[in-house]
């Protein structure tokens, strides 16, 4: 049996197939991944048409630098995501390692940048609930727009974190030698993933960060 | 072939034995039992609660249940019936068993993420079962806000919690089916050979792909809402209650497409079948599927026509509504031409063929008539709509069901159920519908609202002629739960193709062996060839590579 | 897929700086005043135009077959159906007056 054989599960014909087959069902996965991000976002296009005023002052709330610091941390790490592939294709197993750690630092830098946020949200009374304080005459959609904030920014969290752990089972694999240029899907599913998460970043940023820093 | 001949071939059912066999199977015609099993404990479950609501509807006054309790029956019989039997039954069950087989393959492509699916389902149907047992829900099927999302003191967290769990299992089914259907047919097995259960399968997988994660993220912002205080849809906050039903029905409208799509899957298998001949304009038909799941993502609106929707909105959706309704006429007017000069037996899956048809065509036309604005204001929320939506449910995707597991059964069995009784219960079934459900158009048209325990006492007559119906439904749909049972012990032994009937499924013998196929069949020829036989249409190719 | 071909690093590397610089015109537009709608748009395209790389390059989609990119596009697709149909409804309701900044006093939140 060749070495390519090893990786073939038993219902496939060959590995082409097997491996055709999975980065289909990954993009297939990405597609509902987008219409389930697209539901918050929809609500969020609509509330923001009506309460543009209130919105924009809510925005001017986030910290626009930790927001542009964060969406270029998350930039490099799809950089070192696609690096990380990259080795894999080229057989090259030290880098694979080394790129898939990378991956992971700037993603818990992300997330521990994340949860300074949301300390000094907390901080300023903008949490929703009880304790929010915020201009009266705007106060209750501004509530809407850190609704949605906590709503997006968390789910987006989550999914960074679920990716952190796929990465960290990368890496415990790749130190093991699993993946070669002959066989590395699991490395470039988990970078089409990693890649789809700094997507929904890539418009959360702008929507929820820059509303009315004009103003 | 006797039966110590089948228990001596080797087989998908008797390979191993044992409740970790099960449990931890990848076998995707063994996790066709598994759902098998599941989504029949819910369907009895759905029901009892829909027998305690016809009970109570027999007299005009609130005498069994008090209002909120009744309240509570509604939900719970729209929750369990929709999510756990009308969604999962037929794609899981006879789409998990037969989407492999009838393609040539040995499984689906991702048979893990198959059982993971399974475990998901259950843990989902765990936890909405819980939130009955703590007392239930009084939202409605339907989860709208405010009530859903602040006002209720239900358990409505655990529900969405159950409701959402599930999802998954479809949105991981579909998957599995989209890769399956493009990545694993065999040699020969074009798309335009394809069976039309398969062509239904993919297009119902389409709306599990893109459809299911949006309720998804509803029922998450539904119960955030609740447990964070998150002001989403407050309207205090400027929050928009009907932003919630858009969200809502963008997904449950193409949810009972889901429910549909699959059971006229079946339908083109038994009148093929049954008829002996070649669907009638099969690519149309195809093409009819898929245009049936795309068009039934841009009418949702039409659940929202007296909500607060625009006009504008409102008219767009209900022309986009007639539209839908063009490629379902079209399939029943393909069936009917295929039933024309077709040599046609009566067999208990023709009935329930039969049956559909005529039930899902009084359900669509009178789809037509809500889909029209001016007549939806006045029967907008009253039985006429419960009517309509259980023609096409129960006198469509249950019968679906129903006809197909009669129909495959010796397959997944080897055995052959008793078919006096079959088409008994048959019988008994359709009648049994149509006296629970034509009354209601009636109920609806002259008035009575929908979710109500009490009603005006001119509405008894009606009422009791729906609770009698019911009776007799539910008579005919215990009795294949028996005979069926009965015939895995004591049924005749059936062969591989007890029907004679063409496709790939009945190529290999009953039960099929667990890789299906002992070399992979080349396919030359398309679907329905009833005009040849099998061995002019199936060639044995190389050895399976297993 | 293994017919592909390896993109190469130096096409990363123009891909990540692209990236970081669309961040920094995107994040300095906002800080002044374009009139209109256009903060709102041009926010929004250079926002499409960072996913679009990324799409291409980093996840190869500019080397794959043509069922690849069916289901990319299917997604966002699908995503504008449902912005669409409920942003039509929003636009064109007929409001006496929507709540506007600030609900009715007698709504307290429960």
């Amino acid at each position: 049996m060749s070495k390519v054989e090893v990786f073939r599960q038993h219902h496939f014909e060959d590995v082409e197939q097997q491996h055709e087959a999975s980065w289909l069902g990954m993009w297939v996965f990405l597609a509902t991944e987008v219409m389930f991000f697209g539901g918050m976002f929809a609500c969020y296009f609509v509330y923001k048409h009506w309460y543009l005023q209130a919105f924009a002052a809510a925005s001017n709330h986030l910290d626009i630098w930790l927001g542009a610091i964060n969406t270029a941390v998350l930039i490099c790490s799809s950089f070192t995501m696609a690096m990380a592939v990259y080795s894999a294709e080229t057989n090259r197993a030290k880098p694979l390692v080394r790129y898939l750690l990378l991956t992971i630092l700037l993603g818990l830098v992300f997330l521990g940048i994340k949860l300074f946020e949301y300390h000094s949200k907390f901080e300023e009374h903008l949490v929703p609930g009880s304790s929010f304080k915020f201009e009266e005459s705007l106060a209750r959609p501004a509530e809407i727009f850190f609704s949605f904030y906590f709503a997006m920014t968390g789910m987006h969290a989550v999914h960074m974190i679920i990716g952190i752990g796929l990465l960290t089972a990368l890496v415990l694999q790749a130190r093991r030698g699993r993946f070669s240029v002959v066989y590395h899907t699991p490395v470039e599913l988990t970078g089409l993933y990693w890649h789809f998460v700094d997507i929904v970043w890539i418009f959360l940023f702008p929507l929820l960060y820059l509303l009315g820093r004009h103003v | 072939m006797n039966l110590s001949e089948i228990e001596r071939r080797e087989h998908y059912l008797n390979v191993n034995y044992g409740i970790r066999s099960w449990l931890f199977t990848t076998d995707h015609k063994r996790i066709a039992w598994l759902y098998l099993l599941s989504v029949t404990v819910f369907f009895f479950i759905g029901g009892l609660f829909a027998t305690l609501m016809r009970i109570e509807l027999l007299t005009p006054q609130g005498d069994l249940v008090q209002a909120e309790t009744y309240n509570k029956f509604f939900t719970m019989h729209g929750v369990t019936m929709v999510f756990f039997f009308l969604i999962p039954s037929i794609p899981n069950v006879l789409g998990n068993f037969l989407v492999p087989m009838m393609i040539g393959a040995r499984d689906l492509a991702f048979p893990r993420l198959n059982l993971a699916s399974w475990y998901i389902f259950i843990l989902g149907g765990a936890f909405t079962l819980m939130a009955a047992a703590a007392g239930g829900v009084d939202t409605g099927w339907t989860f709208y806000t405010p009530y859903s999302s602040i006002y209720s003191n239900t358990h409505v967290v655990l529900t969405v919690v159950g409701v959402f769990v599930t999802g998954f299992s479809s949105i991981l089914t579909g998957l599995n089916f989209i890769v399956t259907i493009h990545k694993m047919r065999a040699p020969g097995m074009t798309w335009f050979r394809l069976p039309l259960f398969i062509w239904a399968h993919y297009a119902t997988s389409i709306i599990f792909i893109l459809g299911t994660p949006v309720i998804a993220i509803t029922l998450v912002l539904v119960g955030l809402e609740r447990i964070f205080r998150l002001g989403i849809f407050d309207p205090a906050l400027g929050g928009d209650p009907v932003l919630f039903q858009h969200l809502f029905w963008f997904y449950s409208h193409p949810a009972v497409y889901i429910m549909i799509l699959p059971a006229m899957g079946v339908v083109s298998e038994l009148i093929a079948c049954f008829s002996r001949k070649r669907i009638f304009g099969y690519s149309v038909v195809a093409f009819a599927s898929l245009a049936i799941a795309v068009i039934g993502f841009l009418v949702w609106g039409h659940h929202m026509f007296v909500a607060g929707q625009s006009v504008h909105a409102s008219m767009i959706f209900s022309l986009l509504s007639f539209l839908v309704a063009i490629p379902s006429a079209i399939k029943v007017f393909n069936w009917t031409a295929t039933l024309y000069k077709g040599s046609i037996s009566y067999d208990a899956p023709m009935l329930y063929a039969l049956g559909f048809i005529g039930l899902f065509t009084i359900g669509g036309l009178t789809g037509l008539f809500l889909a029209t604005l001016g007549i939806d204001v006045h029967v907008h929320d009253t039985y006429f709509v419960v009517a309509h939506f259980h023609y096409i449910m129960v006198g469509g995707a249950v019968m679906g069901y129903l006809g197909g597991i009669h129909f495959w059964w010796p397959k997944m069995t080897g055995r052959t159920y008793p078919e006096i009784w079959a088409r008994l219960a048959a019988l008994l079934i359709f009648v049994g519908f149509n006296l629970t459900f034509f009354p209601q158009f009636v109920l609806g048209y002259v008035g009575m609202p929908r979710r109500y325990h009490v009603y005006p006492p001119e509405f008894q007559v009606l009422n009791v002629m729906s609770t009698a119906g019911a009776s007799i439904l539910a008579v005919g749909y215990l009795l294949p739960l028996m005979y069926l049972i009965w015939s895995l012990r004591y049924g005749a032994v059936a062969g591989a193709n007890p029907w004679r009937a063409r496709g790939l499924e009945w190529q290999t013998p009953s039960p099929p062996p667990t890789e299906n196929f002992d070399r992979t069949p080349t396919v030359t020829e398309g679907a329905y060839a009833y005009e040849k036989d099998p061995e002019e249409i199936y060639t044995l190719g190389k050895p399976a590579h297993v | 897929m293994s017919s592909k071909p390896v993109v190469s690093v130096r096409v990363y590397v123009l891909v990540f700086l692209a990236l970081l610089v669309l961040t920094a015109v995107t994040t300095t537009i906002a800080f002044f005043d374009l009139g209109g709608g256009v903060n709102n748009a041009a926010a929004l395209t250079i926002a499409v135009c960072k996913a679009v790389l990324v799409i291409l390059y980093f996840m190869h989609v500019r080397y794959s077959d043509r069922l690849t990119w069916v289901f990319v596009a299917a997604g966002f697709f699908w995503l504008l159906i449902l912005i669409g149909g409920t942003m039509d409804d929003v636009l064109t309701r007929q409001e006496i007056s929507r709540a506007s900044e600030t609900p009715p006093a007698q709504l307290q939140r429960r």
